[in-house]
């Protein structure tokens, strides 16, 4: 054992980011951890994570704990030193020993340096006090750190600015929209994202930034951050100013490669290294990542580390002592604010009889643009419909021949850009977990002949449970049409039986004075009535008018006919409402008798803080509800819900606003109120945020000054999405006023069946804000109005135990009456 | 009459008025459930009250022109047939009528 201890050379890693660690992760896969005694130091205490979230976890669709790829714990597992925040002060070569702060000594054989990369400051004036420290305002986006500090500070400010109008410089104005704050982006130059895009594609990007809500400001370069103590602006080239209280530095980055050069490597732009990721100076000392410099090329992406790392550890471990870095080709293929962009190669043609193809769509979105020289991809902008990347990434990173057929490159005529992905997919692989439905399930429906999304949807129920799945169900349909699934022209209706799109079908139910189910089928679709329209008819016929509304119970779902939730043995559970969740001791006694009285089989306590009497017989239903003397809680259709709260400010010690009591008088008003899809609301007393408001359609947070923030568009379901923050308000009547008008906005626009999570990011909470905060549209009284009488024509549904609305209405087996 | 002789014969049910329009309701027939429905148009149907997926009640469905769904997970029935339009599974169908005078009759032969 000693022996082969002995045997183990000393590996010392400087740097623990994307780079170190995943050279290391390499190496341990080629058998290192048995030639190697692995040491590593990295600059901030944490475990190793992927950086390329951070601007996630900045916008808070991540948490911080969700970004790390190797907790601490990893490395003691794999037998590793980790020095973490500790440092490197210095490389002595000649002792073959690394010195990091606090006196520590790590000898080794070998050494790889992996110091990543330093924010590049642009030369301008303010940035700094006299005695060097960074003014307070002024931030960096580099890492957990920089996060974490923007993040505190930027609560309760009104307008941030970013410095850099490159990838990272708009994924940190995304992180700031999220708190509210007016957001700008300078740009240097006159193109957004200039190592990746052209002038037209910049443009374009520029015009969907600003629908979202992001002023951007071209050709600037600031001369000066403005402000005694903190930040108060920033002063232009061209003498203008502009206001902010934040500003992030964001314009890019530059090797970091000072501890190379000290060390006497032989350092350009980055540490310079040749094909085998090493050192010309020092055959012990090996280096990959953002701080290197090879064949001239200085890389500030995750994949060209990737292939670095492989080669490396294939050198290092003597896997394959000829393995060699040629070099990447770039291409990169994100999502910046919702908007999709893929980038490979050049983005000009450089030469003559360069091909130039291109498609312009502006109002879009939508921008195209092919540089391909002897018949091969060199370089590649594809902006807001992104389909074809795969197929001319491999194209260019293959440098294969292109078809004659350019067209057929830029759009989906022929060659399926999703068929290589799925075609890797064996046929037994589950899709629709729901209803467990596979890949070859679905490719057999379509050899049947079923050859639209609908039509396969409807025969194997793929895409019908939770439907997170939807979008791989398209994506493999298509694939078995051997291209794009035929258009399903009710793709494009409110309800399938009904052929018109949501705004041409409400005009006509009022131009012809629809009022009821039957009476849009007649009027609308030949008399034929689909079943499964009917509930969404009558759901939009409520909305559109309120207590005029003809309410025919058979176009309801069972559980809207006995507003009850049916269960799988066909009884239903029973959950009256208790508002913001406060209830009594009289009122759990009652409970508890019902349940006796009634041998209730489960009493369950349920996620929207109230209490399920789960198993009840139809027939018992009126009885319960009369015993019970509670209104409905609604718990069973799609419709507003409840409202969880904490407790607020009544005993709470951290309290800021009355939680509880805003539920209570947002119960009050919602309550069974028709909408699209469910609606589950929140309020909390304070940001820690303890009933989830954040993930909820509609949530109030409180917060410090006397305000509630408005969050719509969150959810905790089959789909996690944080809500997107609406507004801040004053008092109680405004959050009623705001979110009424923003669920009466839904009410309106969305489509049945279709959750605010989904509305929100189809319209934008840009626009969102502009219509219910601003009256952008000038339909804020409009919407207020309609709102009002729905609430007026409020009824507690279970008052019906004493006056029932239809024969029978309770009763489910009935006598044979011979 | 045996139970086996009484299900080979027309069974009168009751008033049709019994069953809200556009809705089913289940009948016990020597111990056999049936689910009879009352469509919007006048006329009416008979099924197996059980779906045969994981046993919905279907009398709770929704009905459409000769069509219903099943409440639990949305398989869609062909009331002629009794084929599901979106799986492999089928109803029984019971032929049904109305008397002049409004009366449900099923033929359970």
């Amino acid at each position: 054992m000693s022996s082969t201890a002995n045997a183990k050379r000393r590996l010392v890693v400087i740097g623990n980011g994307m780079a170190g660690a995943r050279a290391v992760e390499e190496i341990l896969a080629r058998g290192g951890a048995d030639m190697f005694e692995i040491v590593m130091f990295g600059e901030e205490p944490y475990g190793n994570y992927n950086r390329i979230l951070l601007s996630d976890v900045l916008n808070g669709s991540h948490d911080e704990s969700e970004i790390f790829l190797n907790p601490l714990a990893w490395y003691a597992e794999h037998g590793i030193k980790l020095h973490a925040g500790v440092p490197v002060l210095k490389i002595m070569r000649h002792a073959r020993t690394v010195m990091g702060a606090g006196g520590i000594l790590e000898p080794y054989d070998v050494l790889i340096i992996a110091t990543g990369s330093l924010p590049f400051v642009p030369p301008m004036a303010g940035a700094r006090f006299d005695d060097g420290r960074i003014k307070q305002g002024v931030f960096f986006f580099r890492n957990l750190d920089d996060c974490r500090n923007i993040t505190s500070y930027a609560m309760g400010k009104r307008s941030g600015a970013v410095i850099g109008g490159g990838l990272l410089g708009l994924e940190a104005a995304r992180g700031l929209q999220n708190f509210s704050l007016d957001v700008h982006v300078i740009q240097r130059s006159d193109v957004l994202m200039s190592q990746q895009l052209d002038r037209p594609a910049g443009l374009i990007l520029k015009k969907t930034l600003e629908d979202l809500g992001i002023q951007v400001h071209l050709k600037k370069d600031t001369k000066r951050i403005l402000g005694e103590e903190a930040v108060t602006g920033l002063e232009f080239g061209d003498g203008q100013k502009l206001d902010c209280e934040l500003v992030v530095i964001a314009a890019g980055i530059k090797p970091n490669s000072e501890l190379a050069s000290r060390a006497g490597l032989t350092v350009e732009r980055g540490i310079v290294v040749d094909n085998q990721l090493r050192s010309p100076d020092d055959p012990r000392v090996y280096a990959l990542g953002e701080c290197v410099q090879h064949r001239g090329q200085v890389y500030g992406l995750v994949a060209p580390i990737w292939e670095q790392a492989k080669v490396l550890a294939d050198h290092i471990t003597g896997r394959d002592s000829e393995a060699a870095y040629l070099g990447s080709k770039i291409s990169t293929r994100l999502k910046v604010m919702g908007v999709e962009v893929a980038s490979m190669g050049i983005t000009e043609p450089t030469e003559e009889g360069d091909e130039v193809v291109q498609f312009t769509e502006p109002k879009k979105g939508t921008y195209k643009k092919l540089i391909i020289r002897n018949g091969r991809l060199l370089g590649s902008i594809l902006l807001g419909d992104i389909s074809k990347a795969p197929y001319l990434t491999q194209a260019f990173d293959r440098n294969t021949p292109l078809p004659e057929e350019r067209l057929s490159l830029l759009f989906d005529i022929g060659a399926p850009s999703a068929r290589a992905t799925i075609d890797e997919m064996p046929a037994d692989m589950q899709v629709c977990n729901c209803n467990g439905v596979t890949k070859g399930a679905i490719s057999g429906c379509v050899t049947a002949g079923k050859r639209t999304l609908k039509t396969v949807m409807e025969a194997t129920r793929a895409g019908m449970g939770c439907g997170a799945c939807k979008a791989l169900v398209s994506d493999v349909v298509a694939w078995a049409c051997g291209g794009a699934a035929e258009l399903d022209p009710s793709a494009d209706y409110y309800v399938p039986g009904v052929p018109l799109p949501k705004p041409e079908l409400v005009a006509k139910i009022r131009e012809l004075g629809l009022r009821s189910v039957s009476a849009v089928f007649n009027a609308l679709a030949d008399g034929r009535e689909d079943p499964g329209s009917k509930p969404g008819l009558a759901s939009l016929l409520t909305t559109i008018w309120a207590g005029d509304y003809v309410d025919e119970r058979d176009a309801r779902f069972i559980n809207d006919r006995v507003h009850a939730n049916i269960q799988k043995d066909a009884t239903f559970s029973v959950i009256p409402q208790i508002p913001g969740g406060v209830t009594s001791a009289a009122q759990l006694r009652r409970i508890a008798d019902v349940a006796e009285k009634y041998n209730v089989p489960l009493v369950k306590l349920t996620g929207g803080q109230r209490i399920d009497l789960v198993g009840i017989p139809r027939e018992d239903l009126p009885n319960v509800w009369r015993d019970l003397d509670m209104p409905s809680g609604f718990a069973y259709a799609k419709r507003y819900r409840t409202c969880k709260s904490c407790i607020g400010t009544d005993y709470c010690r951290y309290g800021l606003g009355d939680a509880m009591g805003l539920a209570q008088v947002i119960e009050a008003r919602f309550q069974g109120l028709d909408t699209p899809g469910k609606l589950k609301l929140a309020t909390a007393g304070c940001p820690r945020n303890c009933s989830e408001a954040m993930v909820k359609d509609v949530g109030a947070v409180a917060v410090e000054g006397g305000k509630w923030e408005l969050y719509i568009g969150g959810a905790a379901g089959a789909h996690v999405r944080k809500g997107d923050l609406l507004c801040t308000v004053e008092t109680h009547e405004e959050v009623l006023k705001i979110s009424g008008r923003f669920i009466q906005y839904y009410r309106e626009n969305a489509k049945y069946l279709e959750r605010t999570y989904g509305f929100v990011e189809r319209v934008g909470v840009a626009k969102l804000r502009a219509v219910v905060v601003e009256d952008s549209e000038g339909i804020a009284q409009q919407l207020d109005d309609a709102l009002q009488s729905s609430v007026d024509a409020y009824r507690d549904p279970w008052l019906e135990a004493n006056t029932p609305a239809t024969p029978n209405q309770f009763v489910s087996h009935l006598p044979v009456i011979q | 009459m045996s139970a086996a002789e009484a299900l080979h014969q027309r069974v009168t049910l009751g008033p049709i008025s019994a069953i809200p329009e556009g809705e089913g309701r289940n009948f016990v027939i020597d111990g056999r459930r049936v689910a009879v429905f009352r469509a919007r148009d006048g006329s009416v149907f008979a099924t197996q009250a059980e779906c045969p997926h994981k046993n919905g009640p279907l009398a709770d469905g929704l009905l459409g022109s000769g069509t219903l769904i099943c409440p639990f997970h949305s398989l869609k029935f062909d009331l002629a047939t009794g084929k599901a339009l979106n799986g492999d599974c089928s109803l029984r169908i019971y032929p049904a009528s109305l008397t002049d005078n409004g009366q449900v009759v099923v033929d359970l032969a």
